[in-house]
Parts: structure tokens; sequence; C-alpha cells
């Protein structure tokens, strides 16, 4: 029997008759989702009931519901059921559907319980502007949202708000005070567009645009895991900037990443491109089966690639039919077949050292070199010494054979007796019976014989060197390649040895097809992400730009696009910024160029008690996003700010501050290598963090809400604790910054106001406001009291970090001031991206 | 924190706490707000942090202390008595027992599989009789407070795989571990240190090459602040908890002062909540630069107590001293203390003495933790468990042909003890064949052990669910059932 309505479901009843009709996008298929695909959707082999709700026409033949007739659907008697046996979902799902979730599937029902396909899969097609006077289609889009909700855009942000929030959101780093003061004296019409072109045109850009690459490809400098040996990838990081600050095309440039070695004519440069596919884990333990582990790489790559461009993780397509994409284990495996053409083993092995040691680099193929101008010439210049002695070779052979054959060592090599008799010393030997004796001196004899002759140790001591310096010194890149074409199969459950059909490579069969002529590989697969019916490219890297620049995408699940996705804040305005990015060109930096100069962009960050109320989460933009700088970007702030910041892009990363012996954790437990941290010296202690080492066991431990670079990572959570407040207090790269800030601050101004003045607006981009000049002086006269008490501990401090300090200054106020900058680089204000 | 990371429940909290202020804020202005607000109130309000609706039952454990011994504890040689090993010393183990194991690819080649009995003899112990090896008497004196559990298993064949299952659901890195999971779900119940620490320590020659990752105390997915914090043997205990030179605590409390009061001044101008959230972590920061040495000065602790622990427990990194460093978190409210020790991965060196010290080192600080909870009365809610991440092979390993010295990794049956926290006293649970290789009774797979973990917190481990990558993600991946056959 039907349950009576509720009086507030009568009131929801009430409420909705003069509602829009539900939507199965919007409205149901969430619902249906989250509550029932789980066992009624496209997973087959879970399916219970056999029944399918994710498609109309199977619903409709397990009599699921009636169209037009919900108190005669099977699905609303169950979802009102009280038995327990008859419920839906069942009790032990732990899922429940709520009363007004009820009465929208009822809604639906009575409407004719009509199905829409994911808005997602389905190609964008640019959207009308709303024409509301906006000149800017962003605008337009984000404008029309506002006015529904009662709410308009903010006003712009303070000229100097604006520069420092694009020129940390463009390049990672704070404006200088010059460049402020250039902006807001600019009074042409297009000032703030040539701030954006400045910035975008900075070589700095490529830097700040590398990090969501580096967390998406799971980049570090070693490979995970026992011995935890390093790697070359950084060559890749310094092709990405690179390529991020030419604007090479999205579509070349994922063309690249993931297929560069099949383009025609493949150079090195696309080569190392593909290298953003191999930067995952290698697991090097002993015992470990090296074919397991290289499924497990490969099972990290389809997740990889496919986060990335699909927006959508397939990986439980591993072991069975995805529970809510229609996303099938073929299809799984079909993908992966594209990426098991490596010659790999699967687990990285190391090579020698010009010592003699094994190197600290640890690798698996396939590898291309990539040595630096230098590099190569060191190189050749190795193999030239090697080459000049080995050419001798045989000629110092001969002759130590003719000394053996003149004195043979018969206890070297157990001499065969036939031998034995021709070595007697008036024996008359034919060519034959020499060869014989050769032969035998060679493989026998002469691998001991030739380490005491001075010729040998000479050639073996050139090669060596050579050996080492390919070993250990020469960069190679582990990218991809199809040089070891494999069978792939269906594997049961995900297990590497229960193989099933043999699968090829395919694209997921939900997806538009891969055309006839294309090439079944990864080129095939990259030129496909491109083709202009692809529902999925286009949409998933223009959300992933809003979120850098807005800190949520307009989808906020920004890894995944798939059914269970967030809904977007703005779908039209998304769908027309995909055209728009594919229609000019996947220009990166013509999109950017785009959202940044909107009115959107440019709002002030002040929360109106009207917007908080209407728009608490800022979902709908009524103000520009604050939020805390990713913690990479922190630190190049203080050492930009500070003016430490050592402009050099790229190269072999670096040692900076850490904590001493960072990697300890693994130095204490094994003797396998040496895990002492080699703090740089000089220059490289003050490199963008982009360019600090990166150990993937141990992370750098001022690096915080990052990726942990184990898994492919498209969004990471900003999030607020007590250890990174001690960080940015404590680290001496925050200290040393801060007292090289007082020490220009000092030499700036001969007063406290401007001496805190001038350091603020190093920071933060502005002069100090409102009550903010006081209580900084109060805050700098509390720390005058404290060193003018305490000469030597005033000394102490501004002996942090490696850097001299300037004797000349006097200490006290040296070190108040240096606590004063402390306190400036913690602000909140000067944390956060305003 | 920012709303970016959080999951529909934290949202709802955060909301919650959002609409207070939005209803507040349109009554009376931000910038009055920000005055009538005491310093903290607002991060009190969310200060434990705990989902709705969790735990979804009483639990009978708060906190947890993992006793991790990494490289893989022989469980022949100390929990579970094999006579038949001995009986048949030197012959192979039957084909018939060993079926198709997977093992790892340093026996997996062997054609011998010759019976290695126990090192050392067993005895019964307390009034419960449990049965352990003599090489373990301190474990003895405590057996009528644990429960031993000798039907563990697991699918990995090598360490770390092994450890990152138990940690976090899957042999593959990436996922949120444990302690994460229940700092997420359970919140903190202290201000003042982490909800979730990490201490590690190798044995006394650091004898084999057992790594402890990050990934084994991962956020994963979830936010970052549940990530495990690594307290450190050298230098600062926590990372850059120590002031700089030259700072004294008083001239930090100055200097913070006036921090704080510019950082208020501009919440007043932007209305930002999360302003009051990063003024509040700043003063927990304080707090612990506090706390945390506190937390490592024995000074209060007595004579007796230090005693109990062992020789080792004054000397910074051992294992001993972070058993004490435990009890003293688990006093402070700190929800999940994850110690670390390695040297249990006896290929080659069980039999030459280095077992015995392995046996040593660890056997008295263990059991004086488990001790000295009770006698504070902590036992009854804080859970210890002691194991690794497998077992060893009940056949003996000749490593690069130097004789049979030690034993291969072993997935397929071995044995864990667990105390306090609501699990079953003077207990023994699971039963395994004649030869310690296969479960004969009451299985217990690694993802039914920490469904059991879970339930003892008083959480329904398929019911603590973070929405990532548009699937329902949970500690226990898609298995696990938790064993009522340990629960109290």
């Amino acid at each position: 029997m039907m349950a009576r309505p509720s009086t507030a479901l009568l009131c929801l009843l009430a409420a909705s008759a003069s509602a829009k009709p539900v939507d199965y996008n919007d409205d149901v298929r969430p619902i249906l989702s989250e509550n029932c695909f789980y066992c009624h959707g496209p997973d087959g082999n879970k399916r219970k009931a056999d029944l399918r709700l994710d498609v109309r026409a199977d619903a409709l033949a397990g009599k699921a519901f009636v169209p037009g007739d919900p108190d005669a659907s099977e699905l609303v008697k169950r979802l009102l059921s009280k038995d327990p046996e008859e419920v839906m979902p069942p009790p032990e799902s732990h899922r429940k559907v709520s009363p007004e979730q009820r009465e929208t599937l009822r809604r639906w029902i009575a409407e004719g319980a009509q199905y829409r396909e994911h808005w997602a899969f389905v190609a964008p097609v640019r959207p009308a502007v709303p024409a509301n006077g906006e000149k800017q289609p962003v605008d337009a889009f984000v404008a029309e949202r506002l006015a529904q909700a009662g709410l308009r855009l903010s006003p712009e942000a303070s000229r100097e708000t604006l520069l420092r929030r694009l020129s940390l959101d463009l390049t990672g780093l704070p404006p200088t005070p010059e460049e402020t003061a250039a902006f807001v004296a600019d009074r042409s019409p297009d000032a703030y567009e040539k701030q954006v072109d400045r910035l975008l045109a900075s070589p700095h850009y490529g830097e700040r645009m590398a990090l969501p690459w580096l967390d998406a490809s799971r980049y570090a400098d070693s490979n995970g895991f026992q011995q935890d040996g390093d790697t070359f990838q950084w060559v890749w990081r310094d092709w990405l900037v690179r390529n991020l600050n030419a604007d090479k095309p999205f579509d070349r440039l994922s063309t690249e990443m993931l297929a560069g070695d099949l383009l025609p004519g493949a150079g090195l440069d696309e080569k190392i491109a593909t290298a953003f596919v191999r930067n995952h884990i290698l697991n090097g333990e002993g015992g470990n089966i090296a074919e397991e582990q290289r499924f497990n790489n490969l099972f990290d790559r389809v997740e990889t690639t496919t986060t990335t461009w699909l927006g959508m993780t397939v990986a439980c397509a591993q072991c069975h039919d995805h529970k809510y994409d229609p996303v099938t284990q073929k299809d799984y495996y079909g993908w992966l077949d594209a990426f098991n053409r490596v010659k790999e083993r699967g687990t990285p092995s190391g090579g020698p050292t010009q010592n003699g040691g094994r190197s600290r680099f640890r690798l698996d193929g396939t590898m291309v070199d990539a040595p630096s101008p230098e590099q190569a010439t060191e190189l050749a210049r190795l193999q030239a010494d090697f080459d000049a002695l080995n050419k001798d070779f045989f000629t110092h052979q001969n002759a130590a054979f003719e000394a053996w054959l003149a004195k043979p060592t018969k206890d070297k090599g157990m001499l065969p007796k036939e031998l034995e008799a021709l070595l007697a010393p008036d024996v008359k030997r034919n060519a034959a019976q020499t060869k014989k004796l050769h032969d035998h001196y060679v493989k026998n004899v002469f691998p001991e014989d030739r380490k005491g002759i001075a010729a040998f140790k000479k050639i073996d001591r050139a090669r060596q060197l050579l050996d080492g310096y390919r070993g250990d010194v020469l960069p190679r890149v582990m990218v991809m390649s199809d040089d070891q074409p494999r069978e792939s199969h269906v594997l049961d459950r995900g297990a590497y040895l229960a193989k099933k059909d043999k699968v090829t490579f395919d694209t997921p069969a939900f997806l538009p097809p891969l055309p006839k002529d294309a090439p079944r590989n990864r080129l095939g697969l990259a030129q496909w992400l491109f083709r202009p019916e692809h529902p999925l490219t286009a949409r998933v890297q223009v959300n992933r730009q809003w979120q850098l620049l807005f800190g949520h995408g307009i989808v906020r699940t920004s890894e995944d696009l798939g059914v269970q996705a967030d809904r977007p804040t703005h779908p039209e305005l998304l769908d027309w910024l995909a055209v728009e990015f594919r229609e000019s060109g996947w220009s990166l930096k013509r999109l950017q160029r785009l959202i940044v100069t909107s009115r959107t962009y440019r709002q002030s960050n002040q929360v109106t008690p009207k917007a908080l109320a209407k728009d608490p989460d800022n979902r709908l933009l009524s103000r520009a996003p604050r939020f805390r700088l990713p913690s990479p970007l922190l630190r190049d702030v203080a050492l930009r700010a500070s003016g430490l910041l050592a402009p050099k892009m790229g190269g072999a990363p670096v040692y900076p501050y850490l904590p001493a012996n960072p990697w300890e954790s693994l130095a204490i437990v094994t003797k396998e290598r040496d895990f002492s941290y080699p703090t740089s010296q000089g220059e490289d202690l003050y490199r963008r963090s982009i360019y600090t080492f990166w150990r993937r066991t141990v992370a750098p431990v001022n690096m915080f809400d990052t990726s942990a670079r184990q898994t492919c990572r498209v969004r990471t959570a900003v999030t607020s604790s007590p250890l990174h407040a001690l960080t940015t207090l404590n680290d001496p790269t925050w200290v040393e910054a801060s007292r090289r800030l007082a020490e220009l601050a000092m030499k700036a101004s001969a007063d406290d106001a401007g001496r805190l003045a001038f350091a603020f607006r190093r920071v933060l981009g502005r002069a100090p406001e409102g009550r903010e000049p006081a209580l900084l002086l109060k805050l700098l006269e509390g720390q005058r009291k404290a060193y003018a008490a305490d000469a030597k501990a005033a000394e102490s401090l501004l002996a942090v970090g490696a850097g001299e300090r300037d004797r000349a200054l006097p200490a006290t106020e040296h070190a108040a001031l240096t606590a004063a900058c402390l306190a400036v680089f913690n602000l909140d204000a000067a944390l956060t991206r305003e | 924190m920012h709303p970016r990371d959080l999951s529909p429940d934290e949202v709802r909290l955060s909301l919650t706490r959002r609409s207070f202020l939005s209803a507040s804020v349109q009554g009376v202005g931000a910038a009055a707000l920000a005055s009538l607000l005491s310093r903290d109130l607002l991060a009190k309000a969310t200060a434990s942090g705990a989902m709705p609706g969790l735990p979804h039952f009483a639990p009978k454990a708060k906190r947890m202390i993992c006793l991790w011994q990494g490289g893989g504890p022989s469980h022949v040689d100390l929990f579970d008595h094999k006579p038949t090993l001995q009986k048949m010393a030197g012959q192979d183990i039957p084909a018939s027992v060993r079926g198709d194991t997977r093992l790892s690819t340093m026996s997996s080649g062997y054609s011998k599989w010759p019976c290695t009995p126990a090192i050392a003899p067993f005895a019964r112990y307390g009034k419960s009789g449990l049965e352990m090896s003599t090489m373990l008497p301190y474990t003895g004196s405590i057996a009528d407070d644990i429960c031993v559990v000798r039907s563990m298993n697991t699918e990995a064949v090598n360490h770390a795989p092994g450890v990152t299952f138990f940690m976090t659901g899957s042999q593959i890195p990436g996922r949120p571990a444990m302690g994460a999971w229940l700092s997420y779900g359970l919140g903190s119940m202290t201000e003042d240190l982490p909800a979730y620490v990490v201490m590690t320590s190798a044995d006394r020659n650091r004898t084999c090459g057992q790594l402890f990752f990050e990934h084994y105390w991962s956020n994963g997915f979830l936010p970052g602040r549940h990530q495990g914090v690594r307290f450190r043997g050298v230098g600062d205990p926590v990372p850059y908890v120590g002031n700089p030179p030259g700072v004294s605590r008083e001239a930090r409390r100055a200097m913070l002062d006036g921090l704080q009061d510019i950082n208020r001044e501009h919440f007043g101008l932007t209305g930002d909540p999360e302003i009051e959230t990063r003024i509040s972590q700043y003063e927990m920061a304080f707090r612990m630069q506090a706390s945390v040495p506190g937390l490592l000065d024995f000074s209060d602790e007595p004579k007796s107590v230090l005693e109990m622990y062992g020789p080792d427990v004054l000397t910074p990194g051992t294992f001993a001293n972070n058993c004490l460093i435990a009890r003293r978190l688990a006093e402070r409210g700190v929800r999940f203390t994850q110690l670390m020790h390695s040297g249990w991965d006896q290929h080659n060196n069980l039999t030459t003495g280095q077992l015995a010290v392995q046996c040593k080192d660890t056997d008295q600080p263990s059991a004086a933790l488990v001790k000295d909870l009770k006698q504070r009365g902590l036992l009854d809610d804080t859970l210890v468990v002691w194991g690794g991440e497998f077992g060893r092979t009940p056949f003996g390993q000749n490593q690069q042909g130097q004789g049979y010295k030690g034993r291969d990794h072993f997935g397929r049956a071995y044995s864990w003890w667990l105390a306090g926290g609501g699990v079953k006293a003077g207990h023994q649970y699971g039963h395994t064949d004649d030869f310690g290789w296969n479960i004969t009774k009451d299985p217990v797979h690694v993802h039914d052990m920490q469904a059991t973990i879970m339930r003892l917190f008083g959480i329904n481990h398929e019911a603590l669910t973070f929405r990532y990558q548009g699937r329902q993600f949970r500690l226990t991946d898609v298995h696990g059932h938790a064993v009522k056959g340990i629960l109290a």
C-alpha cells in the first residue's frame, strides 16, 4: 500500500506546481546515480535483478516505472516501502533518498520520465551570449546568473590588488613596487590589458603554469620505494616550462606529451615530451615481480592520461565495468594497450659511477639521452679518449698473447691437455693450432692477465670514466616508445596474470569513435582527443584553467566530469569557453587572457552581507575569490619580495633549506645508499620552488597541501593547519627573506613608518592602510623592546641563513625589523591571493 | 580551510558556520562582528571536527597506537607454534599443503621447501595460557591483556605494497592512511597536537632496507590537515616547531599579537571568515610549540616507569623511546599514533642472533606500553595493535646458497596481537594448519582487520566514505568484515 504523503511533501508538491519541469541531468540522474546505479547501472556483472536504470529502454523493459503514472511505478513503490526486504535503496547500502528527492522522482515520472544524455558526453555547442549589456562574453554569462539571484558583479578591485592578483596568477610572483606604481599611474584605457600581456610574456609564466602539470603527471625527481633512485625527468620539466612560455597550442602540446615519439620526424624534444606518461612511481624493491610492477605502471598511465585529458577516472573499469559512467572493462584495456608497447622491465635498475660504485640514479627503459651542449662535449671527449686507447686493443692483446706463449702460466684458466702439449717451448705450431691457443687465451687467461698490463689498465679506466659518465651524469629521460609491441588482454579483476579476451587499442565506446583511418596507437589517441566532436577535451581543460584563476572549476570536481560530477555552476559559460578555446586554435594564453580581462576576474573580493546571504560559497561569483596561495608560491613570494630570488631557469633540481636530515627516515634504515641531504650553496638556495628536488618518498616538508606526486592529481586541497603556520614562521627561508627585506627597508627609508610601508608594499603590493600603519608600528615597537634587551638574541636571529648580513646596520634595529617583516610575510593578506 | 577541499559533510558543517556568520553579518555588519567574536569562538565551534553522524555507534576505542613491525615478523617463530616443523625438520613441506601459494620472486623458483622449526621453544603464558615464543617473555607477561590473531592474511608478497595495503587498503600508494581516515571521520581530541602522529625507528644494526615512506601516513585525497605528522628523532621533533634562533617565546608572542591585530583588522574590512580560521591556526601553532617540548620532556616520569620500557627508553629514535612518547601522546588526546619499527625481514639472519636481539629490543617496550596504559586506566579506550605486513615462510630460505639461515616473505597466514580498546583479552583467534601455511579457521584478511579497527572506533567501515573521482572511496576498498570474534 502506498504511504500517504506527509504534510511536508504536500507543501513541496504545492510549491513545485509552478516550478519548471524536472530535468533529468540536473535533477534526476544525480539521485539515480548516487543511489541506484551501483547495482542497476552500467556494470553488467554486478547488476541486481537484471534491472538497469541508466538506460530508459532497459528501465522500461524492466518495468521500473510507468511514464506519466508515478503511483503505478515500481520505483516509487520501492522508494516508499517500509519493508526492509522491499525498500530501495536497501538499508545495507547506507544510501538514502530524501523526501525531496523522492518527490523529484515522482514528478519526473509524472512528467513522462524522459532521459537525457549526460551533458559532458555531448559535444559542446557554442551557446548564445546573453544580451544583458555586458561586453565580455564571460561577464555576460556570469552577470546573467547573478541577476537571477538578485545579485550583480562587484566593483573592480583596486589597481594594487588587481596587479598582485594578476601577477600571482600568471607568474606566481608578486609585482615589484615599481611595476605597481607604473600600473597605477597608467591612465591609458588599455592599461590593464598591457599588464596582462606583459605578464603572459614573462618567462616566469611557464614556471607558474607548469605547477599543475607537475601534479597531473605525478612528477618527482626520484622513483619512490626502496632505494628511491634519482631520475633525470627534470629534462621534461624544462621542456614543459619552455613550451608553456612559447604558448604551444594545447592540442600540439598534448599530442607531444602523449605521442611525440610517433610524430613524423620526431626529434629529441618530441620524445622528451612523452616523459609526461613516464613520470610515475617505479618500484625497485628486491623480490618484487617485475611484470606485476609493470602492470601497476600501466594502470597508472591509464589513470593519468584519462584523468588529465578526459577529466574522468576509468580506474573502476580495471576490475569491472564502471558503476556510474558507461566505461567498460574492454574500454579500459583497449586504452591500456596503447601504452603497453614500451621496451621496459617494470622495475628500475642502476648504472655505474666513474669511481666504480653504483649510481644513485635508477631507471627503466625506454630512455633518450638529453645532454646539455657541455655534457655532449664531455661525453665526446671521454669517448674519444677511450677510442684512442682502445683502437690498439688487439695489438696489445696479441702482444699479451705472445708474452703468454713465451711464458705460459698453467695455473690460469685450466689448460686442456692437448693445448698444454702445444705450449712446449720447442713445438712448431700451425695456424689452426695457434688459433686454438689464442682462443683459449682470450677466453680464459686474458681476463685476469689484462689487469696487470699497463695498456689495458688505461683502456679499462677510460671505459670506466665513459660508462660512469653515462650512468651517473648524462641525463637520460624515461620516455614512451612503441618498440616492444605486446598482446593486451582484459584482466580478470585487474590481476595481471588473469588474462581474458585479447584487446587492441580503441577509444571508449561511449565517446565518438576513432576515425577508421586513424593510427591505432597513442598518436591516434591524441588526434582523436582533439577532434571537433569530442565532448570532453576542451571542457576539461577550460575548467582546469578556470580553477587555476578562480580557485574552483566551473565544475568543482575538476578531476571528474562524468555522471557523478558536480553540476557546472555556469554550464553555458563552460561550453562557450570550450568552443572558443577549440575554434581559436587551442591557445592557452589567449584563453587565459580572455578570462583575466573580464570584469568577473577583476572584481573586488569584498564580502557584502547580501552577497554572503545569497551566495555564501561564492559559487555564483558575486565577488572575486580569496584563496591561500599554493605553498610552492608562498616560498617564491618570500624570495622575490626580499630580493633573494635567483632568476636562473631550468636545469637539474636544487636542494634549498630543509630541516636537518630531511631524508633521515630513509637513511636511518638503509645502508644501501647515501641519503644525506646535499644542501645547495649560493644562488641554488634561492631558486623558485619548482626547481626544488622532489624526493617522492619524502616530499619537501615546506611544501604543504600539494600533491604527494604518487598518482595523478588535478585538484589539490587548500587546508589550514598549525603546521603550515609553523613553516612560514620558522623555516630559514622565510627568516632569511625577512632579514633581507628588513635590510632593504632600512636602506630605503630612515624612519619606522617608511620602512614598514616599504616592506609591506613589497610583499602585499599595496601600502598599509586604515589602522594597519599604526598596528605595524606597535608590532615593531614590541620587537624593538625585546631585542634591545637581548643583544645576543638579535645577533642570533640575524645569523639565520647562508647569506651574510650587512654589519653596517645596527643589530637591534635590524633584528626588530626582521621580526616585523616575518610578521608581514605571515599576514593573512600576504598568504592569500586577494 | 577552504571549501574546495571539503567533503559534502564538511561543506554542511562549514555552511552552518557560515550561515551563523552571515545571519550575524546582516544584523551587525562585519567589522562590528569581528570585535564581537572572541578570538577562538569560531574555531571552537568545530574544534573536534567530527563528521556528522559519527561515530555510528558507541565506540570502544577513542585512540589507537599501532606498533608496526616492519619486515614481516615470523609467525612460526613467535606466535604460532608448529611442532610438526620440528618433527619434519629438513623434509619438504608437502606440495598438497603448499598448493599454488603466491611467493616473492626470491623463493617462488625454489625446488626445496624444508620444514624449518622455530628458533626457540614456545611456552604458555598467563592465566589464559596463550602460547608464544620464549623470546618474548615480556609479551608473555601481558598474555592476559592481549588477543593473538593467528589467521591474518594478505595478497602482498613484498614489503612496500604490504605496508601500503594495511595502512591504506590498497597496495598501490595514493589513498588515505587509516589515521587520516580516523582524523577525518572523528576529528581531533586535542588542540595542541596533531590528531595523527607517526614515529619511526630502526632495528639495532639496520639489517634491512625497509624504508618508511610518507605514503604510509598520507592523507591521500582527504584534506591535507589529516596527513600524519612525523615526529622525528633528530632536530625539531615536529618540523619547524622550534622558534628560529634569537626568537624567544615572549618575542614571538608579541609578534603574533601584532600579526593577529592586523589580521582582525583585515577581517573587519573583507568579512572573509577564512581569516578567523587562519587566526586560530596561528594560535594553535603557538600552543603546539609549547606542548611538543613538554611532551618530550620525561622529567615527570617516575624511575619505575622509565625502567619498564627498558634500557633504550631515553635514547631518542629508539623503539622504546617512541613507545613512551606514544603513551604520552595518548594521554594528551592524540587520536592515532603510528610507530613504525623495522628489522623483521629475516631472509638470512634468523639464526644469526638478530632475531633474538630484535625480540629483546621490541618485546619489553611493547609490553611496557600496554601495562603503562593499563595502570593509568587508558587501556580500556586505547587500542594497541602489534604486527607487520606479513609473516615468514615455514620453510627455510637458503639465500644465495649461504645455507638455511632465514625465511622468505609469507602473506598466506601470519600473526598479530591486539590489546585494549574493546578487544577480547587473553584470547586467541584463528588457526592455521600443522605447518603454519594455510588458515584452517577464522581467516582475518587485511581488510577485515581494518574493518574491525573501524568498528572498535564506533565506525561502520562501509559508511565512512569520501567522494573522489566520482565515487565513494573508503579505507576497506569494497571488502572487509568486522571480526566479531575478537571484540570483547
